[in-house]
């Protein structure tokens, strides 16, 4: 199966406020299939928003290499970059992170704003009534139970027709109940967009549920007690 | 989703915030084309009016300035009086043999052309005594030439017309001399009907009244012009009006003496200036004790009878007697004129009259445009641009206002910056969304202070054409306004560049994970 993300001797630091540098992720290698979806799972403070962070190009490696899709996106630009990102790229946060200005819709709208291809209106609530929300377009978030909301930043995250969805622990916000089909919604969605996913969790039972599951203890060579990140 | 949608959804989520910080720029903008649109109409009030038919004012040596104000706009004092044989320099040889037989004077001013009169051709000259006022209003003694002489308008080509009555006469049975024709504006505001008689009062509005009262027998429409709010009088009546007359000594036995020494001292001083034969300007002792007893003291009757261009009162001499034997006209001596309204008939005559005029001593001639354009320039100009300024300054406060707003409200947006970053808004996308969010307020607050502003013109409309007879509607804009929106916009741009800064340079990790 041909790799979409490859990743070679990443290692990312942060400096310390009392100054130094803090070694966060040293990782050798780390690849995702094209459609696959893999389950990161971590300690908190693992670097596991890091390592999202380094993918999605929100943040530079220190060295090493990062191929998504046969680009080497730490040869971009800053700009080249944000422009990879919104082609490529979605991204469901564990906060959901909605735009409160917003309503429903035009927060799915977001998702393709920043991307060269063309506006897809249709495509918007196409993704809304997928996740359920056909009668909540012009609710803004705040109308929106918590479920909900995090559909619509599923329904956002896909707007751009990623090749790649990063998940960052999506249903930690998520009530228990709500949990399972978030879950499910956002690994059918992938499924039918043939969207590859990786998503970060704690949560062993739901890493159980991807195609493959890899401990970023084991793949990350800094101790991870004394990593932050 | 373009990114203006995105800066409107921006201003609207913080709607209060984002209303007042539009309003205050509204009020700072309306308050700019407030005073861009005040200095239009007073522009235009001023230049309009400057040109009412005539092109140069000749009055007593002094300010030019105060001149075209007195005698144009009825503002200010009166500089002093020109003796009425000034006035008669501007008239041919035929019409001064007229005055000479109806007024009396010396025979010899009915010799010979005025001085000026070559430069007039085909033109007029009107004289105007002032120095009386109705309430508020300035009383302007003239001939009914004013009236059919004059012009008004934007093209200066409409004749004056009568809302009620008719332009008084020289003379009337009814009324002797005493007819009085007001501006639209003083009937309505003294609330006069025609057929009433006013009294002016002497020097000022609150100054002693006259016994001698003025008949109103027409009202004129509105000019828009200083006229609206003038009460004209006939000069003759103005003339009889206790005060009026040049004091001249009349003792009957000296009456041929003191006339004669009045008279030298009027000739000397146009003597001076003349370049005509001294000897036609020097009058003898007979001539004006000829003159005195034949014209010096007329009755009426004998006036009417003299003057076949008294057309009211030739015909009805015997009736009219004894309504108006009580009456004499003044005779040239006594006559002043307190400015003379000059339209060259060929205008090409104007430089070469005003500079023989003021190199005179006695007289000047002043071109009101001149004198309202170096007015304007000089103190109306300047103290607009100080109102300019400040009103400025209100905008750049309420610029400052849109910094402050958008740049507090960068605290709460760091996060919605940081998550249209991870979704693949570029620095420059989410800087320019907060530079339009300034250009929205700045759009917004123009147009909604210039809809203020212009509304409130409209409103006032009315007392604007009261006041200054411009007219003023809702679209009337001056030329200035169509700066004020990218003088806005940049001062928008100004302020949004701290604000954008910090979007430009917001952490997407730290803030997404915040």
């Amino acid at each position: 199966m041909t790799a979409l993300v490859n990743i070679h001797d990443l290692k990312k630091s942060f400096t310390q406020p009392e100054g130094g540098k803090l070694l966060v992720l040293d990782i050798s290698e780390f690849q995702i299939a094209k459609g696959e979806q893999v389950a990161m799972i971590g300690q908190s403070g693992g670097g596991k928003t890091t390592l999202l962070h380094l993918i999605a190009g929100l943040l530079s490696p220190d060295q090493g290499s990062i191929q998504i899709d046969g680009i080497e996106t730490n040869g971009l630009s800053e700009e080249g970059r944000d422009r990879f990102r919104a082609e490529t790229i979605g991204y469901v946060f564990q906060t959901f992170n909605l735009l409160p200005a917003f309503t429903a819709i035009e927060n799915v709208r977001l998702g393709m704003a920043f991307g060269s291809g063309k506006h897809q209106h249709a495509r918007a609530g196409d993704l809304l009534a997928r996740v359920g929300l056909q009668d909540r377009f012009n609710y803004r978030p705040g109308q929106l139970s918590v479920g909900q909301q995090q559909r619509v930043a599923i329904a956002r995250s896909l707007a751009g027709r990623p090749k790649l969805l990063l998940a960052d622990e999506p249903t930690a916000n998520v009530d228990p109940s709500s949990a399972d089909s978030v879950l499910e919604l956002i690994r059918d969605t992938c499924h039918e967009e043939e969207v590859s996913l990786l998503t970060v969790t704690h949560d062993m039972q739901i890493a159980s549920r991807f195609d493959r599951i890899e401990k970023l203890d084991e793949i990350n060579q800094v101790d991870h007690t004394t990593a932050s990140s | 989703m373009s990114l203006i949608h995105i800066a409107w959804r921006n201003f609207c989520h913080r709607a209060l915030s984002s209303f007042l910080t539009t309003f205050s720029l509204a009020l700072g903008v309306g308050l700019v084309v407030l005073v861009l649109s005040i200095y239009g109409v007073i522009s235009e009030a001023f230049t309009r009016n400057a040109s009412v038919g005539y092109n140069l004012v000749v009055g007593p040596k002094g300010s030019p300035l105060q001149l075209t104000l007195n005698s144009v706009f009825y503002l200010s004092q009166p500089i002093e009086n020109l003796p009425y044989t000034e006035y008669m320099e501007f008239l041919p040889q035929d019409e001064r043999a007229s005055m000479v037989s109806r007024f009396g004077g010396d025979p010899k001013l009915a010799e010979r052309d005025g001085r000026y009169a070559p430069y007039i051709a085909g033109g007029f000259a009107i004289p105007l005594a002032l120095g009386d006022y109705f309430g508020e209003f300035r009383v302007v003694g003239t001939t009914p030439d004013f009236f059919t002489k004059l012009k008004h308008g934007p093209n200066v080509d409409e004749d004056f017309t009568f809302s009620q009555g008719r332009a008084f006469s020289n003379f009337s049975r009814e009324s002797s001399y005493f007819e009085a024709v007001l501006g639209a504006r003083v009937a309505k505001e003294m609330n006069v009907v025609l057929g009433e008689k006013f009294y002016p009062t002497h020097g000022d509005p609150s100054g002693q009244g006259h016994e001698q009262g003025f008949t109103i027998v027409g009202i004129l429409d509105p000019t828009g012009t200083p006229n609206d709010r003038a009460a004209f009088v006939n000069l003759e009546g103005f003339y009889l009006m206790e005060g009026h007359a040049k004091p001249i000594e009349r003792d009957p036995e000296e009456n041929g003496e003191d006339l004669l020494d009045e008279a030298v001292n009027a000739e000397e001083s146009n003597e001076e200036q003349s370049d005509t034969d001294a000897q036609n300007d020097s009058p003898t002792a007979d001539a004006i004790a000829t003159g005195s007893k034949s014209n010096g003291v007329p009755l009426v009757q004998n006036e009417a009878e003299n003057s076949g261009s008294v057309a009211d009162s030739t015909p009805d001499t015997i009736e009219s007697q004894s309504s108006v034997e009580e009456h004499r006209v003044l005779s040239i001596p006594e006559r002043e004129v307190t400015s003379i309204l000059i339209r060259n008939g060929n205008i090409m005559f104007a430089p070469g009259m005003q500079n023989a005029i003021n190199e005179g001593i006695r007289a000047q001639a002043a071109a009101p445009i001149g004198e309202i354009n170096k007015l304007m320039n000089l103190v109306v100009g300047p103290l607009l641009t100080a109102l300019l300024a400040i009103t400025g300054i209100t905008c750049a406060v309420a610029a400052v206002g849109i910094l402050v707003s958008i740049y507090n409200s960068m605290n709460d947006r760091r996060r919605d910056i940081a998550i249209m970053r991870a979704l693949g808004a570029r620095r420059t996308t989410v800087t320019s969304i907060i530079i339009f969010e300034s250009f929205q307020v700045a759009l917004i607050g123009t147009i909604a202070g210039w809809l203020l502003a212009h509304t409130a013109i409209v409103l006032y409309s009315g007392k604007i054409e009261d006041q200054t007879g411009v007219q003023v509607g809702f679209f009337t804009t001056s030329n200035y306004e169509i700066l004020v929106l990218p003088l806005v916009l940049g001062l928008a741009l100004i302020a949004a560049l701290l604000p954008a800064w910090a979007a430009y340079r917001t952490d997407v990790g730290s803030n997404l994970s915040a």
